[in-house]
């Protein structure tokens, strides 16, 4: 079941990737409306993580486009904003959690501009955001999980943007974490911004996600919660024969043919 | 002799010896500023490759301008230089090849080359082509005054660089997703690394050589890594032992017979890092061996003074003296341990020695009643919300007993709601 909105803040378009040849998301397509917290769940592999890097043109894909606001990435960069996986950076960096979380100010000031007040403040307000403020100097690396994950979230807080991708936010993090995530992530929508998160707890997806996308390779099914994330559906993007498609995504791969026509 | 050497060395009333001095140290601390970056970004090995794909290319220039003029050797150094780092990044890309792979493959064939153009120069009869060898490990005192501008200006150049490019360098090293995603001129970036890292290392040849310059790229950046968490103190630090070593380095061939200023400046910088990887505060060894040293004897005075409290629990009375047989009943503890035990609580008056025996002072009373506490807390918290059977639970207890705070020791007892007694029935104290 795929629900599809009219003025989509996010048009992702018939996507397809492939890595090293491999389809690892086939003809994507769906839309998500303004203001809502989404979900998109699917089992390990499923193209969750590659989803959201070619919503940010981090990887290229094979086919397709996605659209943000309806235009491209470039034109909406500064509006946007990604938070990559934890386990994506080295954490033994010498840097304390106030130099990540101002690092989220540095796009928007552009070459050859530092810091001043103003960015400093956002830091700041971010850095109570997640209730980190007892850790302003700590060193990255004596953080725990929870807390580095609280930081990227702050980092990103400190973006201003009106659209946000976060990858796993909640894989490995303590319950009060959680509860201090979803609090902010809310808090963004109740301001009509939109979050779009990768997530692998099913049990929490209908209590937090106002939208559902499911994936496994190809699309199961994008719309509201309440509608999509049936025991069926969600049965079909877990434990749904694939066999096929893996398959042929093998075949793809080992006899050297491109995955479209062109 | 030698005490003669260095004062003439330290007193630099010699003008070249004034510009050698100044040429490498000016080096070798800019060299360690941009390498900081390339350590960062871990690719040390990167720089190694670097180096030795230097050398086709300074033999290329000269075979072509047929002069030792440093600005053609620079040229040509930079060109194959650049080339080697492209080729590692492009193999790696898209190939199957993974990235150390790659770096083998064109260090040693970029390196072989330059080591068969060298050979045919050397025979080719040239003019001028003696002391080009000096390349392959620098020769710091052919270093003149000219070569101290061009040094100059391209440390200049670097620095001003780092400093203007520091947020894209220092983000694109940490997370260079999140930077790519943002807008933030990541491929610049790496661009501007690669040149700088080039530039360091084609300006260090001059003083180590091409087979040692990488140690001064990463070596500077290792050391300073032990001493701080803070990105621009590491950067600075690592320019003052890049800058200390030049000058030891310099020193030592001046005052030394026959010394070789590159291989110094080496082992000076190797020294350095040496030094903090045992005696930094925090990360060296010994302060991680000190820190091990200390938890293990709490752990062993604790275990003492718990000991003691359930053997004084048997007897039903805690103010007598304690025998050491008694103490020792417990658990199977060497002597001697049991003993330095007993000695380290002696000092810290938690205990009190007399012909009969051990007894506990009123704190060290406490104290074992604490631990026993947290223990068979522990215990039921297990058995009762873990769900690990009671037979299996006391050596769990035992490692965390150690390291519960009160804040964790208040919520534990709150949790269990204050139980009498734990899974094997022992009475749980309270004061």
């Amino acid at each position: 079941m795929i629900i599809h909105v009219d003025q989509p803040v996010v048009e992702v378009h018939d996507l397809t990737v492939t890595y090293e040849r491999r389809p690892v998301l086939w003809d994507i397509d769906f839309t998500l409306p303004g203001g809502i917290l989404a979900g998109i769940i699917g089992p390990n592999g499923a193209g969750k993580t590659t989803l959201i890097k070619a919503a940010m043109d981090l990887v290229v894909p094979g086919s397709g486009f996605v659209r943000l606001f309806g235009k491209s990435l470039k034109e909406v960069r500064s509006k946007v904003s990604y938070v990559p996986q934890r386990r994506t950076v080295d954490w033994d960096f010498p840097a304390s959690v106030y130099d990540v979380i101002l690092m989220g100010t540095y796009p928007s000031l552009g070459l050859f501009r530092y810091p001043r007040k103003a960015e400093k403040e956002l830091a700041l307000d971010a850095l109570r955001k997640v209730e980190l403020e007892d850790f302003k100097n700590r060193q990255i690396s004596q953080l725990s999980g929870g807390q580095q994950q609280r930081v990227f979230l702050a980092r990103a807080l400190t973006q201003n943007a009106d659209l946000f991708f976060m990858d796993e936010p909640f894989a490995g993090v303590d319950a009060a974490t959680e509860k201090t995530i979803i609090k902010v992530l809310q808090e963004l929508t109740s301001h009509g911004k939109t979050v779009v998160v990768v997530h692998h707890d099913l049990q929490s997806v209908a209590k937090y996600f106002d939208w559902t996308i499911m994936i496994h390779s190809r699309l199961i099914a994008s719309g509201p919660t309440s509608q999509v994330f049936t025991p069926e559906l969600v049965e079909k993007t877990y434990g749904g024969k694939l066999d096929l498609l893996t398959e042929v995504a093998h075949l793809l791969q080992t006899e050297k043919l491109p995955p479209r026509e062109d | 002799m030698i005490a003669e050497r260095l004062a003439e060395f330290l007193s630099f009333s010699d003008p070249i010896l004034l510009s050698v001095t100044l040429g490498v140290v000016l080096l070798s601390s800019t060299s360690a500023i941009v390498g900081t970056f390339t350590f960062l970004r871990k690719q040390a090995l990167v720089g190694d490759a670097v180096a030795h794909s230097v050398l086709p290319g300074i033999c290329l220039a000269f075979i072509i301008g047929e002069s030792k003029n440093p600005i053609y050797l620079i040229i040509g150094a930079f060109i194959t230089g650049w080339l080697s780092i492209n080729l590692i990044h492009k193999i790696t890309k898209t190939t199957r090849l993974k990235e150390d792979t790659a770096i083998a493959l064109v260090l040693s064939v970029f390196f072989g080359v330059g080591i068969v153009l060298l050979t045919y120069i050397q025979h080719s009869g040239i003019p001028g082509h003696s002391g080009l060898d000096h390349i392959l490990f620098g020769q710091a005192a052919a270093i003149t005054r000219s070569d101290v501008h061009v040094f100059g200006m391209v440390s200049i150049l670097l620095i001003t660089s780092v400093l203007l490019f520091y947020k894209e360098l220092k983000t694109t090293a940490f997370d260079s997703d999140f930077a790519r995603s943002a807008g933030m001129k990541v491929s610049f970036a790496d661009l501007m690394l690669t040149t700088l890292t080039v530039l360091a290392v084609v300006t260090g040849i001059q003083a180590v050589g091409v087979v040692l310059v990488a140690a001064m790229l990463i070596t500077p950046p290792a050391a300073a890594r032990y001493w701080t968490h803070d990105l621009p103190l590491m950067i600075i630090l690592s320019a003052i032992f890049g800058a200390v070593s030049g000058f030891m380095g310099t020193l030592a061939s001046y005052v030394l017979p026959n010394m070789p200023t590159g291989p110094w400046i080496i082992v000076t910088i190797t020294g350095i890092a040496f030094f903090s990887f045992i005696f930094a505060p925090g990360k060296g060894v010994l302060f991680r061996l000190y820190h091990q040293f200390k938890v293990r004897r709490r752990m062993l005075t604790e275990n003492v003074l718990k000991d003691m409290y359930m053997a004084g629990e048997k007897r039903g009375n805690h103010n007598n003296a304690f025998t050491l047989p008694e103490i020792a009943a417990h658990r199977r503890m060497h002597k001697e341990k049991l003993q330095s035990g007993l000695n380290k609580l002696y000092l810290d008056r938690f205990l009190k020695k007399d012909e009969n025996g051990w007894h506990f002072t009123i704190s060290g009373l406490n104290k074992a009643r604490r631990l026993v506490k947290i223990h068979r807390l522990w215990e039921t918290y297990l058995t009762r919300y873990v769900g690990i059977a009671p037979d299996h639970v006391h050596d769990d207890a035992e490692a965390i007993e150690h390291y519960i705070t009160p804040e964790l020791e208040k919520k534990l007892t709150d949790e269990l709601d204050r139980p009498e007694k734990d899974p094997h029935e022992s009475e749980i104290p309270y004061d």
